[in-house]
């Protein structure tokens, strides 16, 4: 084989990188395929639609648990003892500082709606259970209050919040809160 | 075996891996200095193009098993979830389906060439045999693949080649309901053939490893059957047979694209996109193409029991090539009678293939009939006479004589005047 | 010795040979062949460049929803498939408000038991009957098959040598040619043809006697687009529905396949190239030049 004098890429090498280049690339675009087809498809994403329910049923007091996106969510119709709780709190000590009236939606106040998620490692917290007049969590004793808010036990952050909005005075979309 | 050259690790990390698991080594002599004959022709490359394949299916199938659901209630739909809502899905279930016919393909003239060439007479004995049972493990790899969608197809045809077995005498049936599980062709059926379906082509890595092993230590063969006397004979593996394998394996893949993007259903019967009803058998049970020429012999002889027995002959028959054939001249390149002979039995299994697509009625069994005896004939008869009998031409004295060829070098524009 | 040139001829006289063979053959044994071969129509989507026409597509889609979707279920089609890319290019409100048309079974409620709603987006079709059982109580013994992927189930076998043509002209549209052609070849039986009982006569389908009555008739559906509503428009328009239905993809594969037909015969141009720049040394080796003594 002829040595290649020129320390320059010659047409022969050109030749060689150009071959190689298209090649890495339609691997690279051959990799796209198989990395996509693992990201949520189509029906999955068309079941993380978002889910109306209807308030009327639940009673003053009452914390009902629905499924959207897979993930459970407290429904809790506040009593005005709890929304006075809640709103009492010194905010600004707690581990994840939040006014309760960042947690509601004005005029609606009564209505708590979060994410039943303990955000410690991923059980779901026992309503109307613990110190707090809220939740409980039995996997390692986080406990949390009336507005969701963590006050003992190893969780960082609050019970995180969905995106919903009231389409009605006794009904909530949970999912977008702007029109599709 | 000797290499052009050996490896040197030239950094410290390769000096430190080589010694502790040779594997740079290994690959170096295999694939990188390997000496390759260098009148290698195109029909070469298939065993690169089938290796290629193995991975193709593999990975698709890999993919595809992350969103398929093998029960009965669930399969067809599952399939049907992938071709509409999975990302690509309908790409990687197109390529999976349409990729086993192409494996099939590459496999059929990968074999022709074995024929042709004599590639699987001594020293080649045991590559050729483990290729055998490579092509079985392919056949079962495909039929339990193809009952996965659940459709009228897969499922009557899991219980046709099931019954197949119900010829044994005596222990017949009891295997039969081994194999389903069950009292007919169901659930646990589709279950265990998903597994199945999974674990072989592992297995089918674990016998290539194999075949590729005993390539190496015998060296491949080429279009004259003489082997390589001088360095002068072969080629590195690398750059040159790789080269080559990959642009015919582009090739290969620009007809594999076309037919994925352009004939995704050309392959697949339309039957399978109805779901399977056990309470109702399609007017023409037909296999995938590639099983044709098999299901034309089984259906050819009346008798259940012999038909079966000669479907496992077909394929169990060539086993003994590398002893049935006496010829001591490998390439048919040199054997012009055996040469015709050859050329007649793949037209001859091409028609058995046109004949297990039709119904098996009038003159077309009387003509899967005849070419099934040309089929056994030619394998058991007339390839223990021909070497005995026939007249072959000269060969050349070396693979580099008979690239020069007449004294005018391949590649040279025009041979002297005079000639 | 044989000459070189004979072996060629005889191999071309053997390939005539097996091919008039074969096609005697199939004359001989056509008895499976007992119906006529559905005409090809021309479809927008048919060939590398073919793409739905959405237009058509929603002419099909309103004839499947007034005639067709009283008897027949499209289970695996989901009313968000009316909206998404290469369809029949509805918009999300719109398809929104086509489900809210159809009642879908949901539940169970509090109380236990199933109910209906109006559908929406994220569902599926509902069926017309829950059940085969039901559909065959209702039809008189007759089940009409689930239409999501019919077109793909349907198709004609041509024949040696057609269907190697076939591949060449990447015909795909079996299913819509048998469809269009079922819903049109509707027809008098001729003299001493035995109809069975709840048997209606069909020139394409096989054995003649189909059991789903003639469902389509001239002027039977509006049209506000102007198209012809002609009982011919109708099985084009409904059958590009079904294909589109059992193949919604299609624009997506043929875009695809055109983007990875250029990248590959770029590549292997380029493969081909390097072979030959790097093979062109060992086929013209200054070593085996040397001419030999010529014969």
């Amino acid at each position: 084989m002829t040595a290649i004098s020129s320390a320059e890429p010659t047409r022969r090498d050109f030749l060689y990188i150009a071959t190689a280049t298209v090649g890495a690339v339609g691997a690279a675009a051959a990799l796209t395929p198989l990395i996509g087809q693992m990201n949520p498809d189509a029906s999955t994403i068309a079941a993380g639609a978002p889910v109306e329910v209807d308030l009327s049923p639940i009673q003053s007091g009452q914390i009902i648990q629905v499924f959207w996106r897979s993930k459970p969510i407290f429904i809790f119709n506040r009593t005005r003892n709890d929304v006075k709780l809640a709103q009492d709190v010194d905010w600004q000590t707690l581990r994840d500082p939040q006014p309760d009236s960042a947690r509601v939606q004005a005029g609606h106040e009564q209505w708590l709606v979060v994410i039943g998620i303990c955000t410690h490692l991923g059980c779901i917290p026992l309503p109307h259970q613990g110190n707090f007049d809220g939740w409980f969590c039995p996997c390692h004793g986080s406990q949390y209050d009336s507005s969701g808010q963590i006050r003992q036990g190893p969780a960082p952050l609050n019970l995180p919040l969905p995106p919903y909005q009231f389409i009605s005075a006794s009904k909530i979309r949970i999912g977008e809160t702007s029109q599709a | 075996m000797s290499g052009h050259s050996t490896y040197q690790p030239q950094s410290p990390f390769m000096q430190w891996l080589e010694r502790r698991l040779p594997i740079a080594s290994l690959v170096y002599s295999s694939f990188i200095a390997y000496p390759t004959p260098r009148n290698l022709n195109y029909w070469w490359t298939f065993g690169g193009i089938l290796t290629f394949m193995l991975g193709v299916q593999i990975i698709t199938g890999i993919v595809l098993a992350m969103h398929y659901t093998p029960h009965v209630d669930f399969a067809f739909n599952s399939v049907e979830g992938i071709m509409r809502d999975v990302n690509y899905g309908w790409l990687l279930r197109y390529v999976h389906a349409s990729g086993a016919s192409f494996f099939f393909l590459a496999v059929y003239v990968h074999m022709a060439r074995g024929m042709y060439y004599g590639s699987y007479k001594e020293p080649r004995e045991v590559l050729w045999i483990l290729g055998v049972i490579l092509f079985l493990l392919m056949i079962v790899t495909g039929f339990v693949g193809y009952v996965l969608p659940w459709g009228q197809m897969s499922f009557w045809a899991a219980t046709v080649i099931t019954n197949l077995f119900s010829a044994i005498p005596g222990v017949g049936d009891p295997i039969v309901s081994w194999l389903w599980g069950g009292y007919a062709v169901g659930n646990p059926t589709l279950n265990r053939f998903y597994s199945l379906h999974y674990l072989l082509p592992f297995v089918i890595v674990g016998v290539v490893v194999l075949h590729i092993w005993a390539l190496h230590v015998v060296g491949q063969n080429n279009p004259t059957g003489v082997d390589p006397k001088t360095e002068k004979d072969t080629v590195a593996f690398t750059p040159y047979a790789t080269i080559k394998d990959a642009f015919f394996i582009g090739l290969f893949c620009l007809v594999f694209a076309w037919v994925v993007f352009y004939l995704p259903n050309y392959l697949l019967a339309t039957d399978n996109y109805i779901p399977a009803n056990p309470g109702q058998t399609p007017t023409h049970i037909v296999p995938e193409w590639y099983y044709l020429p098999f299901y034309a012999i089984l259906r050819a002889i009346p008798n259940k029991l012999i038909g079966v027995c000669a479907l496992g002959l077909a394929i169990a028959s060539l086993v003994f090539l590398p002893w049935l054939d006496t010829s001591r001249v490998r390439s048919a390149n040199y054997r012009p009678a055996f040469r015709q002979c050859l050329f007649i039995f793949f037209a001859a299994v091409i028609g058995l293939g046109y004949l297990g697509s039709q119904e098996p009625s009038g003159g077309y069994v009387i003509a899967a009939r005849i070419l099934t005896v040309y089929y056994f004939a030619f394998i058991w008869i007339i390839l223990p006479i021909l070497g005995l009998v026939e007249t072959t031409k000269p060969l050349p004295n070396s693979i580099s004589e008979s690239v020069l060829r007449e004294g005018v070098p391949v590649g040279a524009s025009a041979p002297p005047s005079g000639a | 010795m044989l000459n070189r040139n004979i072996p060629k001829i005889h191999r071309s006289i053997f390939a005539l040979a097996v091919a008039a063979a074969l096609s005697v053959l199939g004359a001989w044994s056509a008895s499976a062949q007992d119906a006529e071969a559905p005409p090809r129509q021309t479809w927008s989507f048919h060939g590398p460049f073919g793409t739905y026409d959405p237009a058509q597509l929603q002419r099909g889609f309103k004839i499947y929803r007034e005639v067709c979707s009283n008897c027949h279920s499209i289970k695996l089609l989901s009313f968000r498939n009316l909206a998404e890319p290469g369809g029949p290019g509805f918009t999300e409100a719109q398809a929104s408000a086509v489900a809210a048309t159809f009642q879908v079974t949901a539940g169970p409620n509090d109380q236990g038991q199933m109910f209906q709603r109006p559908g929406q987006i994220s569902d599926y079709f509902p069926p017309p009957f829950a059940n085969d059982q039901a559909a065959r109580a209702a039809l008189g013994g007759k089940l009409p098959p689930d239409m999501s992927v019919l077109a793909k189930a349907r198709g004609y076998e041509a024949g040696f040598p057609y269907f190697i043509f076939d591949a060449f002209k990447m015909y795909q549209e079996g299913g819509p040619d048998y469809i269009h052609a079922i819903l049109t070849g509707y027809a008098d039986a001729p003299a001493g043809f035995a109809l069975p009982p709840g048997g209606q006569y069909n020139k394409y389908f096989p054995g003649h006697a189909i059991g789903m009555p003639k469902p389509l008739t001239d002027g039977q559906v509006e049209y506000t687009d102007g198209t012809p509503a002609t009982v011919d428009q109708y099985g084009r328009d409904v059958s590009a529905f079904l294909m589109w239905a059992a193949e919604p993809t299609l624009n997506a594969r043929h875009r695809l396949g055109f983007q990875v037909m250029i990248f590959l015969i770029v590549f292997t141009g380029l493969l081909y190239m390097t072979k030959k720049k790097l093979w062109h040394d060992v086929l013209h080796d200054p070593e085996l030049e040397k001419p030999r003594a010529s014969t």
